[in-house]
């Protein structure tokens, strides 16, 4: 492939890009949920980021637009074809069982249990959670990362919240009494 | 306002996402509300709990270098040199302005993320058993207790004719720098006042405006090398009389 004349030289795009390196690799193990496959998503990623990066537009968030190519680039893997289709349902159900907020459900809750109930949830309610939460993305970041409206963000937010929230009480009562 | 028009809005005002002026009355609704602050808390710890747990896959380091090098080698293989000559002023101006919308952006997190630390280490410090390892409402005993236990010392402003107290202080760490905990009284609230040195990078970003997070309401300044925080549930006018009275004392 050629290289396009305005491109901006690569050391500005590594400068760039390569300090979400890290992030970019948690979220990526995150969404396949297995290391080799999250390590080719993430030079992926990069590839197709470089090349695109003369397209990039001014005024646009990098970061939400680099997690926006790996999340696209695993929607379009198996492992991510076969998430999504499978989950539409499911959303649903766990999202209406949701009880209500209960502050002792968190002092309870060890990482390793939180983890859990992250892993079991619908892709589209994991990845919204973790550019929230872990990435601290403003509202409109996530909506640039998610290509949705900002109102949608809001509304899976919720009902991500719930639906983890579900989740858990359900380890809890399964988990024997005194844990 | 009933309290489910306020239980709607409480996921944006925890992700920082509602206007000053629907967070400032919400603010006050939850200083009044038992019900609603403990919905408020729990979906905070939620998300704490969440931002921990998901931070958990590390890659390796020869992904880390498999990926800078084929950077490089794109980079060696770029076009002639005139092209970048030509193309310079477009190419600076991305750049700025894309650093500067990442500094903006770091700036941000990097507030709310000492902000929140200091909100925490004051909740967590009220809600403790023992807030404080001395217990004083005299200055004269609280300020030379420090001594030897952090590395500056600091003056206290007199209280007297004023509705604050002092309660005590104890020792707290800020990204790993030890400084001094105060906590004053005000009618029936506590205030936290932090204490530390201003190191000129992390701290120095920080606005001097009273920022409300939460019910919480934060003043911070620099005065002689050190970095002040006043940190409460009362409202700004109160932290910054508080504050006042401070920074005329040091
Ligand atoms: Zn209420």
């Amino acid at each position: 492939m050629e290289v396009p004349d305005q491109r901006v030289p690569a050391a500005t795009f590594e400068e760039l890009a390569l300090p979400l390196f890290e992030q970019l690799y948690n979220f990526a193990h995150w969404l396949a949920q297995d290391a080799s496959e999250a390590e080719d998503l993430v030079q992926e990623t990069y590839a197709k980021a470089l090349r695109a990066f003369s397209g990039f537009q001014l005024g646009t968030n990098f970061r939400a637009w680099m997690f926006r190519i790996l999340r696209n680039t695993f929607l379009t893997s198996r492992t991510g074809l076969k998430s999504t289709s499978a989950s539409e349902d499911e959303v649903e159900t766990i999202a209406s069982t949701a009880p209500n907020p209960e502050t002792v459900l968190l002092e309870r809750a060890d990482r390793e249990m939180v983890r859990q109930a992250l892993t079991e949830l619908p892709v589209p309610f994991r990845e919204i959670l973790l550019l929230c939460e872990v990435e601290e993305m403003s509202y409109e970041e996530i909506s640039q990362v998610l290509v949705i409206p900002v109102g949608t963000v809001m509304s899976r937010l919720h009902r991500a919240r719930k639906a983890l929230r579900a989740l858990m009480v359900e380890k809890f009562e399964g988990a024997p009494h005194g844990v | 306002m009933a309290c489910d028009l306020w239980t709607a809005k409480l996921d944006a005002y925890v992700d920082g996402e509602l206007s000053s002026l629907d967070a400032a009355s919400l603010a006050q609704h939850l200083r009044q509300c038992a019900g609603c602050s403990a919905d408020a808390l729990e979906r905070v710890q939620m998300k704490r709990a969440v931002a921990v747990a998901g931070k958990r896959y590390q890659p390796s380091a020869q992904l880390r270098e498999k990926i800078q090098q084929s950077l490089v080698k794109r980079g060696r293989h770029e076009g002639s040199w005139v092209w970048k000559i030509v193309a310079l002023p477009a190419t600076l101006v991305l750049v700025l302005s894309l650093a500067v919308s990442l500094y903006v952006d770091h700036e941000k997190t990097l507030r709310q993320r000492v902000y929140s630390e200091l909100t925490d280490l004051h909740v967590a410090t009220l809600a403790s058993a023992s807030p404080v390892d001395v217990i004083s409402t005299d200055r004269h005993t609280v300020k030379p207790w420090f001594q030897g236990k952090i590395p500056f010392s600091f003056n206290l402003p007199e209280l007297q004719g004023t509705d604050f107290t002092l309660v005590g202080g104890r020792v707290s760490y800020l990204a790993q720098s030890p400084g001094a905990h105060l906590i004053y009284r005000f009618r029936q609230h506590e205030i936290s006042v932090f204490i530390y040195q201003d190191r000129g990078d992390a701290t120095a970003a920080l606005a001097s405006a009273p920022v409300s997070m939460l019910s919480f309401t934060v003043e911070s300044w620099t005065k002689n090398g050190l970095r002040y925080f006043v940190v409460g549930d009362v409202g700004a006018q109160d932290i910054e009389g508080l504050s006042k009275l401070l920074r005329d004392a040091g």
